[in-house]
């Protein structure tokens, strides 16, 4: 009969902060995400993290997704944490892809970064994490 | 344009058609019919993320502000959707005066969103004063931003097929603008040559026929009331042109206006608006007038064949009392 009522997409936010261009895995994500039945909405790199946090404002995201692969993540991670929490999406959670050593994650952690995917994740495992932290 | 949050939660609701949706369309309603509604199609890759970006920019530099909406398609296969035209309006970020917002078509054939015409009301409530709405991709048949928008731009690309294609209904019919982009390609004539060639064909060249060129009157309104779409060539990626099209765009706005354009054009939206909200609500409603089990039995006849699918409809409708 007529469409379903109350359909909620998941919205999620692939961005690439930072000046490297290497945006396969981004993509690859962005890719296995729609396949998965969500909306991602694919901003494409150098974006600084006031574009991320306006980009994920204005779309309403539930997640946001961040590829770094420059090394840059960790000056790059709390300034994107610091943006989204002065637009009030304080609450969004935020994922992080790319290369990320070991002794990084604590601290990532620590300031807000909810997940971290490195070389070699599963795409489906981004999918069933993000499916339960919307949740 | 006070509160970008409330406004994305708003497009949010109304989108995933939450309950709220309805009660705040209802309540924005009257502070909505400000803005000019702009639409944007064409042929994928014709480079409407990049005109809608260079014109977005030209509006803001004359001191309007601008709500963007910019639909893509949704897999029919997962219900997905890569909405990627944010990649091309980079230089707009940072910007108060600009808000935009990525739409997937959910299933909608006709070049939008069903909620799309709800998100240019909100965003028209917001105050923006000019909201363009850029389509999916659009082929021929995809029409329905004619319906949603005051001002329509056809965006074409030179290399995009024979100039028969051209000549086939749909998109060009609803052109107010037609822009030839990528215009510093080498075969961009040939594209214009095309669409001047299909224009004259069409009434408004046709009652001047016997005229010279030189005293043809040029695109825009017509003596006699009618609008001829003006043919603009821009290189968007580069700005080049864009002054020309916004110049039209504020032009065809005036036709509008003096010509009761306007009037006309939000009575068929007002109609197509009410077609479109009962079309949603009536067969849940008669549905549930119907006695248990009715539903299930109809479709059993109709699969045996007792019953032919017309017949069932006419039964169905006197069961639910609805033909009085």
């Amino acid at each position: 009969m007529s469409r379903p009522m109350n359909e909620r997409k998941i919205r999620v936010l692939i961005a690439k902060p930072g000046l490297d261009g290497h945006d396969r895995g981004a993509k690859v994500v962005a890719r296995a995400l729609r396949d998965a039945g969500m909306e991602v909405i694919y901003t494409g790199i150098r974006q600084t993290p006031e574009m991320i946090a306006e980009a994920a404002l204005q779309e309403d995201v539930d997640v946001v997704g961040l590829s770094v692969l420059s090394g840059a993540h960790m000056s790059l991670c709390p300034r994107i944490i610091e943006q989204l929490r002065a637009q009030g999406l304080g609450d969004v959670p935020v994922l992080l892809g790319g290369i990320v050593p070991e002794e990084d994650l604590a601290r990532l952690q620590a300031i807000g970064i909810r997940a971290v995917f490195g070389p070699g994740a599963n795409t489906q495992d981004i999918v069933s994490y993000i499916r339960q932290a919307v949740r | 344009m006070g509160n970008r949050r409330a406004l994305a939660r708003a497009i949010s609701l109304v989108e995933d058609d939450q309950p709220e949706g309805p009660q705040i369309l209802s309540d924005l309603y009257a502070h909505t019919g400000r803005a000019h509604v702009i639409g944007v199609t064409g042929s994928p890759g014709a480079g409407k993320s990049t005109l809608v970006n260079a014109l977005a920019r030209s509006y803001r530099a004359a001191g309007l502000t601008v709500g963007v909406i910019a639909v893509d398609p949704s897999s029919p296969f997962s219900g997905g959707a890569l909405l990627g035209d944010r990649i091309r309006m980079r230089d707009l970020t940072g910007d108060p005066g600009v808000f935009i917002r990525s739409m997937a078509s959910r299933g909608s054939l006709g070049g939008l969103a069903r909620a799309t015409f709800d998100v240019v009301q909100l965003m028209d409530a917001a105050g923006f004063d000019r909201i363009l709405v850029e389509t999916v991709g659009a082929g021929q048949a995809e029409v329905e931003i004619a319906e949603a928008a005051h001002t329509t731009i056809v965006v074409e690309a030179p290399g995009m097929g024979d100039e028969v294609q051209t000549f086939k209904a749909g998109l060009l019919e609803i052109a107010d603008i037609l822009v030839v982009n990528k215009a510093d390609r080498s075969d961009v004539d040939r594209t214009v040559l095309a669409l001047q060639a299909m224009q004259s064909l069409g009434s408004a060249a046709a009652a001047h026929h016997h005229l010279t060129v030189d005293e043809r009157p040029g695109p825009g309104r017509q003596p006699d009331g009618s609008w001829l779409p003006p043919i603009v060539k821009t290189v968007a990626a580069e700005g080049r042109g864009i002054e020309t099209v916004r110049g039209w765009a504020e032009e065809h706005a005036r036709y509008l206006r003096e010509t009761n354009g306007y009037a006309r054009h939000e009575g068929q939206r007002a109609a197509a608006s009410i077609r479109h909200i009962l079309y949603e609500r009536l067969p849940a409603m008669l549905l549930a007038r119907l006695p248990e089990g009715y539903w299930e039995r109809m479709i059993r006849d109709v699969v045996n064949r007792d019953v032919a699918p017309h017949a069932a409809v006419d039964a169905l409708l006197r069961a639910g009392n609805w033909l009085g």
